[in-house]
């Protein structure tokens, strides 16, 4: 039987990327929150915000661990399945992700172990910094793996000899011209996606009629963030895209399925662009939109995808769809959490179940939208693997099709049993629900340290 | 320079791979021994006894993996493709004993599957990496800077006798580290296992350090030729005089001295593959110096590993002299 393996390839790197970057997404966000709360629980002594921080703590737990066997998994494929991408660019990508693993990895580990594990051994501003050094770690994470991933869209800082890259100048390859808005674009997706699954979680308990006090600070906390980010990120967003325009036009045409260069364009809402006939079909639009958007001129022209040849296209449809979904979840969240601070200011947010209870189950369009935005940007970036530089299909590893095909379906799954199960898991813990701050009844005394001052520590944290 | 940076580079990824292989080691041995817990009470105590250090243990790995790319492109290029296999299948390994460290705690009637889950991981991964060692030992199929070998290379019977050879080292590791950091039944059971986990890792030595020189005809011309072989023989006495002081002090119950001996036991072994091999970053045809990445990238990452990596064993340290002495009964986070 014979197998394609650049095809199979792309499959099983787009299958694990995939997977992995809703854990980082979850686990950017989340460790900020969890630092957050901690923050306000030693600075007002209130012992909810310390129910709070510690119920999250055993969720980040779980999706901590998904991230960290999902996040190996793709240090190792660049070399099992792209070692030629591996061996041209290794000169520049290489020492972001060394970088990556020296500034975050070990710092965000280590502190987790602190984290989860060291309310009874060190005092509380111990414990308070190794949240904020895991939230840190992963923001530094974020930084250069997206400067990384920045420098495939648009490289910069480098020459070629001899068919492999050498680096020229590292402030110009890592601040290479579209990381600043990549970076801000999903540093802010993190934190918007966890403020949905914790304003998510606060709109089951107030629906349930449990929790209560939690609850509200989860609803408040997620809907005031939410009703200043969400806006700010379309912001970031239409800069990102200005940005691709400028550097990666033919994303851009695929985005807004954009054929004709020598004329102006609707947005278009929604449509089916034919790859075959070079036009829409079924197009419902806004006149004169895209233009609008992109020049901010009814008039202005942007290049079009038939000015170069369909083999340097990426798949159009692909790229135009998962834009409109990242949008739409966009603009979704935006109306939500202003309804949800206009019934906050009406006095009626905890009790008004019409908003409620479709809120408790928001909390996955984040990552849909997050998903979406990296296909858009990844997808938009083919027949590219780095743009301009290498070819996709340049970059594979000399592994048979079969060899390829059997791992993908051990990845498929795997992954899938320990995704669902991990779902399932988060969702129990969410049911369960915070510790009574009273009680704490599943920390026995049995467990309290007696020596090194730890009893203390207790008091000082009930 | 030119000659210089590949072999100070050489030097930190091979002490990276040396951490992980003690680090990590000794957390899949805790993994390996789990099914010998009488109770549940007991492989609880295991578990916790490593779980605030197995995503840090963990991060050598991704450091060794990616300090390969970073410093020697071409290496890293050959190697994954060649190994590519037992590479994912011990990637898939780990997957399953990483999430049972967390999935264990909040499963029900699950939780034995996380059990089987955590133990059939542990020892995949522990396999998985003694059957890449093997591989790389035996050499790969290199032409022209690339690897023109087949999907089935590693599967020999030498590979296979090395990957349980680091089963069998991981366990020791494993159950000297719960002698040290438990108690009790655990605590003694373990003394018991080291003892005879000991006579099979020796045996395991003397094996491939017999059959080495056979199936490697470099190795064997490096190891049986003088001046060579006045230095060498040090490696083996070491060895046996490190083995007989581990037997010694698990008689006596001591507590941290079998943990370190079996760590001196690993980097014996360890250095025994270094001089064998050594400048061979993929045996038996690319040095270090042919695979280097270019200059300028192996130097700007140096000033930055200079820099961080004593800050990173500083608070790997901290975090080990936080948690040191027993492991308590119910702690955590759960």
């Amino acid at each position: 039987m014979d197998f394609d393996p650049l095809l199979l390839a792309r499959l099983q790197f787009a299958f694990t990327v995939t997977f992995h970057i809703i854990f980082p997404t979850f686990t950017i966000g989340l460790s900020a929150y969890i630092a957050t709360l901690e923050l306000m629980w030693i600075r007002t002594g209130t012992a909810h915000y310390h129910t709070l921080a510690r119920f999250w703590t055993k969720i980040f737990a779980v999706s901590f661990a998904m991230g960290v066997v999902s996040g190996i998994v793709l240090s190792y494929q660049f070399g099992t399945n792209w070692s030629r991408f591996s061996e041209v660019v290794g000169n520049v990508v290489g020492p972001l992700i060394g970088y990556e693993v020296l500034t975050a990895f070990f710092l965000e580990a280590t502190f987790l172990g602190v984290m989860l594990f060291g309310w009874n051994r060190v005092p509380p501003w111990l414990h308070v910094f190794s949240s904020i050094m895991v939230a840190f770690g992963t923001a530094m994470s974020a930084f250069w793996i997206l400067s990384a991933n920045s420098w495939m869209q648009t490289p910069a800082g480098f020459e070629i000899v001899d068919g492999i890259v050498h680096p020229t100048d590292w402030v110009a390859a890592i601040f290479n011209p579209s990381f600043p808005y990549r970076f801000a674009h999903m540093l802010t997706a993190a934190y918007l996606t966890t403020s949905f699954v914790v304003l998510a979680v606060g709109a089951r308990y107030l629906v349930a009629g449990q929790y209560l006090d939690e609850a509200r600070t989860m609803l408040r906390m997620g809907i005031g963030f939410a009703a200043i980010v969400a806006p700010l990120q379309l912001f970031i967003g239409d800069q990102h895209g200005l940005n691709t325009l400028e550097h990666q036009p033919i994303k851009i045409a695929a985005m807004e399925a954009h054929w004709d260069g020598d004329k102006p364009d609707d947005f278009h809402i929604i449509a089916w662009p034919d790859e075959n006939a070079e036009t829409n079909r079924f197009a419902i639009s806004i006149p004169r939109g895209s233009s609008l958007i992109l020049t901010h001129d009814p008039e202005g022209l942007f290049p079009g995808l038939t000015s170069v040849p369909a083999s340097e296209r990426p798949s159009v449809p692909i790229v135009f769809f998962a834009f409109r979904i990242m949008l739409a979840i966009g603009l979704f969240m935006i109306a939500s959490a202003w309804v949800g601070v206009w019934l906050w200011r009406r006095g009626q947010l905890f009790e008004t179940n019409w908003f409620l209870r479709p809120m408790a189950h928001t909390w996955w369009i984040g990552f849909v939208a997050v998903i979406a935005g990296w296909v858009v940007t990844e997808s938009g970036r083919q027949p590219w693997i780095v743009q301009g530089v290498m070819r996709t299909a340049d970059a594979l590893s000399p592994v048979p099709g079969g060899s390829v095909a059997t791992t993908l379906a051990l990845f498929i799954v795997v992954y899938g049993i320990v995704f669902s199960m991990g779902i399932y898991y988060i969702n129990r813990l969410i049911h369960r629900g915070p510790p009574s701050a009273a009680g704490e009844s599943e920390y026995p005394t049995a467990s309290r340290p007696l020596s090194e001052g730890g009893a203390g520590m207790r008091a000082g944290s009930a | 320079m030119e000659w210089y940076l590949p072999v100070i580079w050489a030097a930190l990824i091979g002490t990276a791979v040396a951490m992980y292989v003690i680090l990590d080691g000794f957390d899949l041995g805790v993994g390996i021994l789990f099914p010998t817990a009488r109770s549940e009470r007991e492989r609880d105590l295991m578990m916790n006894s490593v779980a605030p250090f197995w995503d840090g243990n963990e991060t050598w790995l991704v450091l060794g993996g990616g300090g390969l790319w970073v410093a020697f492109p071409q290496a890293y290029a050959v190697i994954m493709p060649a190994l590519y296999l037992p590479v994912i299948f011990m990637l898939l390994a780990l997957i399953f004993r990483g999430v049972a460290f967390e999935f264990r705690w909040p499963a029900r009637t699950s939780k034995k599957y996380w059990n089987i889950a955590f133990t059939s991981g542990s020892i995949l991964a522990a396999f998985f990496q003694g059957v890449i060692l093997g591989g790389l030992i035996q050499g790969i199929n290199v032409q022209n800077g690339q690897f023109a070998g087949g999907p089935f290379d590693w599967l020999t019977p030498f590979a296979m006798l090395v990957g349980l050879g680091v089963l069998a080292g991981y366990a020791l590791l494993g159950a000297t580290w719960l002698n040290l950091r438990t108690e009790g039944a655990v605590a003694e059971r373990a003394r018991g296992q080291a003892k005879m986990l000991l006579l099979v890792v020796l045996a395991a030595m003397a094996v491939v350090s017999l059959w080495t020189p056979l199936e490697v005809e470099r190795i064997a011309a490096r190891w049986f030729s003088t001046p060579n072989i006045y230095y060498l023989w040090p490696v083996p006495l070491l060895t046996a005089i490190v083995a007989f002081f581990l037997w010694k002090w698990l008689n006596e119950g001591r507590e941290a001295p079998p943990f370190i001996a079996a760590i001196v036991l690993f980097l014996l072994g360890y250095l025994g593959l270094i001089i064998s091999n050594f400048p061979y970053l993929v045996p038996p045809t690319l040095t270090v110096w042919q695979t280097a990445a270019a200059p300028a990238s192996q130097i700007f990452m140096l000033i930055g590993t200079l820099f961080l990596l004593p800050v990173i064993l500083g608070y790997i340290v901290f975090v080990y002299w936080l948690f040191w002495g027993k492991v308590r009964e119910g702690e955590g986070y759960h």
